[in-house]
């Protein structure tokens, strides 16, 4: 069976334009089970690309009164790069507060997690979640998705990387070095990691470090899916 | 205690960076004799990657001054080790979601081997807790001994120059039970080290007050 992660980058290999990101955006709402998906992104031009799933009247009023100054997540992730879970950031002031009703009439959600993410060349992107659930709903949710959404955040980011802002394609990013070559046509070839590495001269560790990386690159699920790719792509031949 | 703080957040606490930056000064250029670091006019070692907001990891002594500390970096972002250690990577640049850069590992004069520990163990904490496999690091020599002290040593990828000189790029894994190890060693509790986490970065087991 497909698993979500595998679906998404379905989705996400059809993107060619920015109407496209807003609708993949939608689509892993319906994908993950989820009230709300937000991405947003600054180039280091300084360039916004915004894709959400929220109500236009919520989001015209927080462009309008300008809440992206005193939104105490985006404060919590701005240039900065940890993971956050809404509880974590501080909703203690007054103005802040307000803000927070508001946003609950919004329909926003009262739980929600954020993946700051950053990019080549001082690009930003944000990429949040919410929902309505219980405290302990969230947190088993959560628990569960959240490397998905880390994954999800980077790859959408990626791809908005691609579509080409003033940043440029990170082609330099796509491209895989000749070692990462070597360890996608070994494992292609059904040699085991342990094996791969002794072939290669590197440690299993080191190894396993190099798929990462080449699963990222690749915009692959795991790593059958990172060597098939790389099959498809004329990357790698076995 | 153990901090984490945000470049940008270090205006909050200046005595504490003063002294971070002048013991980088002294281990870097003054011990280490590493070339390519610049000293500035307040003695502060400090290069390209630390106008870049990275998280510092930092032990406070009870007089407010900096005791070790280490920086870290997501390597989706520009890194030490992809901008300048390719030839010790066999040519990869370490560039996934899952990996955070760590560098500037550094001791103040004087520091016991229960500082550099509770760094370790707070390197370890990032990385569970936020999610990571691995982290990947640029090291002098004399560090792989303190490493290999604590039970945690790092996974070597290459290494350029030759005894004190030498410098490595390594790789770590992150786990519970090396955690727990880490913890032992440097007489910090579990607890306490979740406390000073959750300090820096919030709880997300409490609701927030709201509305």
């Amino acid at each position: 069976m497909q698993t979500k992660m595998e679906r998404f980058l379905e989705l996400l290999s059809d993107v060619r334009d920015y109407q496209d990101v807003q609708k993949v955006v939608e689509a892993t709402r319906d994908l993950y089970g989820i009230e709300h998906v937000v991405y947003h992104s600054k180039s280091g031009a300084g360039e916004h690309s915004v894709a959400f799933t929220y109500a236009q009247n919520w989001a015209d009023r927080y462009v309008e009164k300008d809440y992206v100054r005193i939104d105490p997540v985006v404060q919590g992730c701005y240039e900065r790069f940890h993971p956050v879970d809404w509880k974590q950031v501080d909703w203690s002031s007054k103005t802040v507060r307000q803000f927070h009703r508001e946003a609950l009439e919004g329909g926003v959600g009262r739980q929600g997690f954020s993946v700051p993410i950053r990019g080549p060349h001082g690009q930003f992107a944000m990429f949040s979640i919410s929902d309505n659930c219980s405290d302990d709903q969230w947190a088993r949710y959560t628990d569960e998705h959240v490397r998905d959404m880390i994954l999800v955040g980077h790859y959408l980011n990626q791809k908005v990387l691609e579509l080409g802002s003033a940043d440029g394609p990170a082609e330099g990013q796509q491209a895989l070095s000749p070692r990462e070559i070597d360890v996608l046509t070994l494992l292609g070839l059904g040699y085991s990691r342990a094996q791969a590495a002794e072939s290669l001269n590197i440690s299993e560790h080191t190894l396993r470090v190099y798929i990462d990386t080449a699963r990222f690159k690749l915009g692959a699920a795991n790593t059958t899916h990172a060597v098939a790719k790389a099959l498809v792509r004329g990357l790698i031949t076995v | 205690m153990l901090k984490y703080i945000y470049a940008e957040d270090l205006k909050t606490q200046p005595k504490l960076a003063d002294t971070m930056f002048r013991h980088r000064a002294l281990q870097f250029r003054d011990r280490l004799k590493w070339e390519s670091v610049t000293v500035d006019e307040n003695g502060h070692e400090r290069d390209e990657y630390d106008a870049m907001n990275p998280l510092y990891v930092i032990w406070q002594n009870a007089d407010g001054t900096h005791g070790g500390s280490m920086r870290v970096l997501p390597t989706t972002g520009q890194t030490m080790v992809n901008d300048h250690f390719l030839h010790l990577t066999n040519g990869v640049p370490i560039i996934s979601p899952f990996i955070w850069e760590s560098t500037r590992f550094c001791l103040a004069p004087g520091a016991t081997p229960k500082i550099a520990g509770a760094l370790m163990l707070a390197g370890m904490e990032i990385g569970l807790r936020f999610h990571l496999d691995h982290a990947v690091g640029v090291f002098d020599a004399r560090m792989v001994r303190v490493y290999r002290y604590h039970g945690w040593a790092p996974t070597v990828v290459g290494t350029e120059g030759a005894g004190r000189d030498a410098i490595s790029v390594g790789l770590w894994e992150f786990s519970e039970d090396v955690r727990a190890r880490l913890a032992e060693k440097a007489g910090i509790s579990l607890a306490l080290s979740e406390h000073w986490f959750e300090q820096s970065f919030g709880s997300a087991r409490v609701m927030a007050q709201s509305a």
